[in-house]
């Protein structure tokens, strides 16, 4: 409703000077608490979600306490539940692919930020992205498909022959198992890595390259010696994310891992992680200690993937300051 | 303008979509992947008789089944491993009336196999059986497995077992068996439809035990009989308790089942491993639907029952086709009584 | 002197050839995938694939239509819980919020977006499946949904506050009250930006199976309305792909196909439209 002499609208939830009533008509306060509603709801949602996981993990916290992170077994029928092995199958597989993927995507970013022009660049990091958005059930598929002879007729046969006495490589070869999961998840890892990598590098002040050229260094000497240090902690954060999101990955990693909750030294034996195990006996897990110990290992999953998330974001944050600031 | 008018004809699309899948009376069920394919088929059929009902099965396992139907997020449940005292009670408990067994059709565990250059059907006795699950023997060539097999050449590999990695009837039957035959299995692991198995890798249902042995060399693993059928996978004997050697197929089976019936109990769980009998194989089992004594819905009871006693009487001739043996006699008689009680 | 130099060079050109080997591999999984699919999935996707219900297990033929429709129905109903929730938050961080308030739900946001989604199942396994003793689309959706809200909540609120304040303070100027200065002006200049989110957001959802097995669950047959156990083209791609069944591997390649197809369709399409558009601001 236009008055007849036009007032300055109130700049948002300071008070103005017209009334409640003259607000409420004009739809501004309705506006507010509506979409103040909906905000609202998504923080609750969250805290329910967390709620909810605790709550519904409160039996085996009280039964077995802190040694539930200590014990290796997994027995429905005597209800013995332990989280050792799937905390170790998790990190794991993890750890393999991120030996795998980091190098290999850091190599790639160095290549996206720092030497290829940049619609060559731009067209790269375009298909990078359409990686990242492949769902894991089709990694999964492609793990069962492709990784698992491939394992189980190149890779086992190159490892085992020649360095069969070291623990890791040990046993025989099931196709499934840590491995085979660690190859399936560096796959996944590689665009993560890859897109915020290449951020970070992008956002290191050109000063410090120049200098380093000035200064008679070869351009890869300038970028691993000056360049990558520099963008260091954010490339970091790159790493925890790709862990961060390597945990939870379910999927891929159930279709290959082998599904046997054990601790093996060998790379080659299969084991079990937690989002695999929740998403294969959850729906029938009978008797509430039984359902709740899984509700547990979920509980710890999602705590160590916001640990990471949490890291990861603050490294990269810290990074991409220190650039504008250095430019400053 | 143009925005809203094409999110509106996305929301309308999407509820055409929604009227157009309205097909009438859906019956969910969840449970045992061991008869899958024959109730597969007798869904099938029985929506092509009866077009405005569907029975949406869900193989998930004999363990989801319970828990499911214990919880009630579906209208009945599949088990081949019965439910035990402490399952009936906290269904009793949860849902206020008593849960109903009924017998479906009768179903071979077998020991399947992939031996690279091995096609011939092996003789499995119990002890080599146990052995091997127990990890205790590992490799193909050892004398407890080639002793019964002499002219097969058995290499000198390790042996790569798959067991399941979910609740499984299949698994009660084939612990429930080797707790028969071994001392040590019966103390050291037990039966159960989920145990801690010594040695092995778990796949989940019987599809994926299968699919997992079609595909690793030098690997055994138990899964019902059409499943190896199906998919041309070499299965053994095994010795029974007169010390014959007898594959699973229809007249084994029966045979297994034949004594059974003058002693079934008023609930039907009953156990039919290791039975007596010359031709009898050895780890042979019913297996059950898993239904509420007492349904409020009327049109889903109707269905229920209606499907429960068109199973019992013509749904009984798809069974052999597939590999599993009639219900004997007797016991259908019995069903059909209790089938009238059901509210 | 010339020595070291030389070698120096040769490394770093050496370096610099793997980096850019590196890439390349990376990219080329992209195709490696695609093609495989293409290949073992391609001759699979006829007619019968597209319109068909699955046949009895162990039978040759059938298809997935109620695959298909399902994960529709999941995905229009996912976005019509988690777009409104993500947007209209978004709307009121970007317009409305203080900054310890707009810092509170910022996190949460964040929070739910690290969930795994298998813990997401979980967690509408408990809310929406056992309350109401039913597996339906609707819990599907939830999950879904959920998933959905984080993107598309903190990308609305970046393209919002991406609107020069010419903008904000022309409408001002000329009376306009707050929220229809929003609808009006600020929404629609951003719009490009949102959409790709949402579109984004969408793309997410649609592979995601973890979410689906404890709460659509599964159905051989069409799901009537909305509160019925659904398939999904994630779950029946994991189920037949694992099975020892030749023809159920076909029809899985058949599935991944069109899923990724789909995936892909949507995830140029939204990069496009923002290309196009508005840069999307460097966070």
């Amino acid at each position: 409703m236009a008055t007849a002499t036009p007032t300055l609208p109130s700049a948002g939830p300071v008070a103005g000077s017209r009334s409640f009533i003259s607000k409420l008509r004009e739809g501004d306060e309705i506006a507010r608490l509506v979409t103040f509603l909906f905000a609202a709801s998504v923080v609750l949602i969250t805290v329910l979600l967390v709620y909810e996981l605790w709550i519904n993990s409160a039996l085996p916290r009280h039964k077995f306490g802190l040694h539930f992170f200590v014990t290796e077994v997994w027995d429905p029928v005597m209800d013995q539940f332990g989280a050792l092995p799937f905390i170790y199958g998790t990190v794991v597989t993890s750890a393999v692919a991120l030996c795998l993927a980091v190098p290999l995507g850091i190599g790639a970013a160095i290549f996206l930020a720092e030497l290829a022009p940049p619609r060559v660049s731009d067209t790269l990091e375009f298909f990078i992205d359409l990686l990242a958005a492949v769902p894991s059930v089709i990694y999964g598929v492609l793990g069962v498909f492709i990784v698992v002879p491939l394992m189980r007729q190149v890779i086992y046969p190159a490892l085992n022959k020649p360095f069969g006495f070291l623990p890791i490589f040990k046993g025989p070869s099931y196709g499934v198992g840590f491995l085979t999961a660690g190859i399936v998840l560096a796959i996944m890892l590689i665009p993560y890595i890859i897109s915020v990598s290449r951020e970070v590098l992008l956002s290191v002040p050109r000063d410090q390259r120049e200098a380093a050229l000035a200064l008679g260094a070869t351009r890869w000497e300038s970028t691993w010696k000056v360049v990558v240090p520099f963008a260091k902690t954010g490339i970091m954060g790159s790493v925890f994310l790709a862990l961060a999101r390597a945990l939870g990955e379910t999927m891929a990693v159930t279709m290959v891992i082998g599904n046997t909750p054990q601790i093996a030294a060998s790379l080659f034996a299969p084991g079990y992680s937690i989002a695999a195990v929740i998403a294969n006996e959850f729906t029938e897990a009978t008797g509430e200690l039984y359902t709740q110990s899984l509700i547990a290992l979920g509980l710890v999953l999602f705590l160590l993937t916001f640990v990471l998330n949490g890291l990861a974001r603050l490294l990269i944050i810290v990074t991409t300051q220190k650039g504008s600031k250095v430019r400053a | 303008m143009k925005r809203t008018a094409l999110l509106l004809a996305v929301v309308l699309f999407g509820c055409s979509l929604a009227v157009l899948a309205q097909s009438g009376l859906l019956i969910n069920g969840a449970g045992a992947t061991f008869p899958y394919p024959i109730y597969s088929k007798w869904f099938d059929v029985y929506h092509q008789k009866n077009s405005s009902i569907n029975f949406n099965y869900q193989s998930l396992g004999s363990g989801a089944g319970i828990r499911q139907i214990i919880e009630g997020t579906v209208d009945f449940g599949a088990t081949d491993g019965p439910m035990n005292d402490e399952q009936l009670k906290a269904f009793q408990d949860k849902r206020g009336t008593q849960i109903l067994h009924f017998p479906t059709v009768l179903g071979a565990d077998v020991p399947t196999y992939n031996i690279p250059g091995v096609s011939a059907s092996l003789n499995f006795t119990p002890e080599a059986l146990a052995g091997i699950f127990l990890g205790k023997i590992t490799k193909w060539n050892d004398p407890a497995i080639t002793g019964p097999n002499k002219g097969v050449n058995l290499p000198a590999n390790d042996i790569i077992v798959v067991h399941r990695s979910d609740g499984s009837g299949t698994t009660y039957i084939w612990t429930d068996y080797l707790s028969k035959v071994s001392e040590e299995w019966k103390n050291k692991v037990g039966k159960g439809t989920s145990v801690n198995w010594p040695v092995g890798l778990g796949a989940k249902g019987n599809e994926l035990v299968s699919g997992m042995v079609k595909g690793t060399p030098n690997s055994i693993g138990y899964v019902e009989l059409i499943y190896a059928a199906q998919n041309n996978i070499p299965y053994g004997t095994v010795k029974n308790s007169e010390g014959s050697f007898v594959k699973a197929d229809l007249a084994s089976v029966s045979a297994a089942a034949a004594g059974a019936s003058k002693d079934m109990p008023a609930d039907f769980r009953v156990s039919i491993t290791n039975a007596p009998g010359k031709t009898a194989y050895p780890i042979s089992s019913f297996t059950w639907l898993l239904v509420p004594e007492k349904i409020q819905d009327a049109k889903k009871r109707d269905a229920l029952k209606g499907f429960v006693k068109w199973m019992l009487t013509e749904g009984q001739g798809y069974a052999e086709a597939l590999s599993y043996a009639k219900l004997p006699k007797e016991v259908i008689a019995r069903e059909l009584k209790v089938v009238d009680s059901i509210q | 002197m010339n020595a070291r130099l030389g070698w120096r060079k040769f490394v770093s050109n050496l370096m610099l050839t793997l980096t850019g080997v590196c890439a390349f591999v990376s990219v080329l999984i992209l195709f490696f995938i695609l093609g495989y699919l293409l290949f073992n999935g391609g001759t699979s996707i006829n007619w019968a694939f597209f319109t068909q219900l699955p046949k009895p297990v162990g039978e040759v033929g059938g298809g997935m239509a109620n695959a298909i429709v399902g994960s529709a129905k999941l995905l229009l109903a996912a976005s019509l819980f988690g777009v409104p929730f993500g947007f209209l938050g978004g709307i009121y961080l970007a317009e409305f919020s203080g900054p310890k308030t707009a810092s509170v739900v910022r996190y949460a946001a964040d929070l739910l977006n690290g969930v795994p989604s298998i813990v997401i199942g979980i967690f509408a396994f408990s809310l929406v499946v056992l309350p109401f003793k039913q597996f339906s689309t609707l819990a599907g959706s939830f999950a879904l949904g959920l998933m959905m809200i984080p993107i598309t909540l903190r990308s609305t609120e970046e393209f919002l506050n991406a609107v020069p304040s010419v903008l904000r303070e022309g409408a001002m100027a000329l009376g306009a009250s707050k929220w229809k200065t929003i609808a009006t002006v600020i929404v629609p200049a951003a719009y490009r930006g949102i959409l790709t989110a949402i579109l984004l957001a969408l793309a997410r959802v649609a592979g995601e199976t973890a979410p689906l097995l404890f709460t659509a669950l599964g159905n051989r047959f069409w799901s009537p309305g909305w509160g019925q156990p659904t398939a999904s083209l994630p779950v029946v791609i994991y189920n037949y792909a694992q099975s020892p069944y030749e023809d159920w591997h076909r029809q899985a390649w058949a599935a991944g196909l069109v899923l990724l197809g789909f995936i892909l369709i949507v995830n140029i399409l939204a990069r496009t439209i923002l290309s196009r558009g508005i840069a999307a601001p460097r966070s």
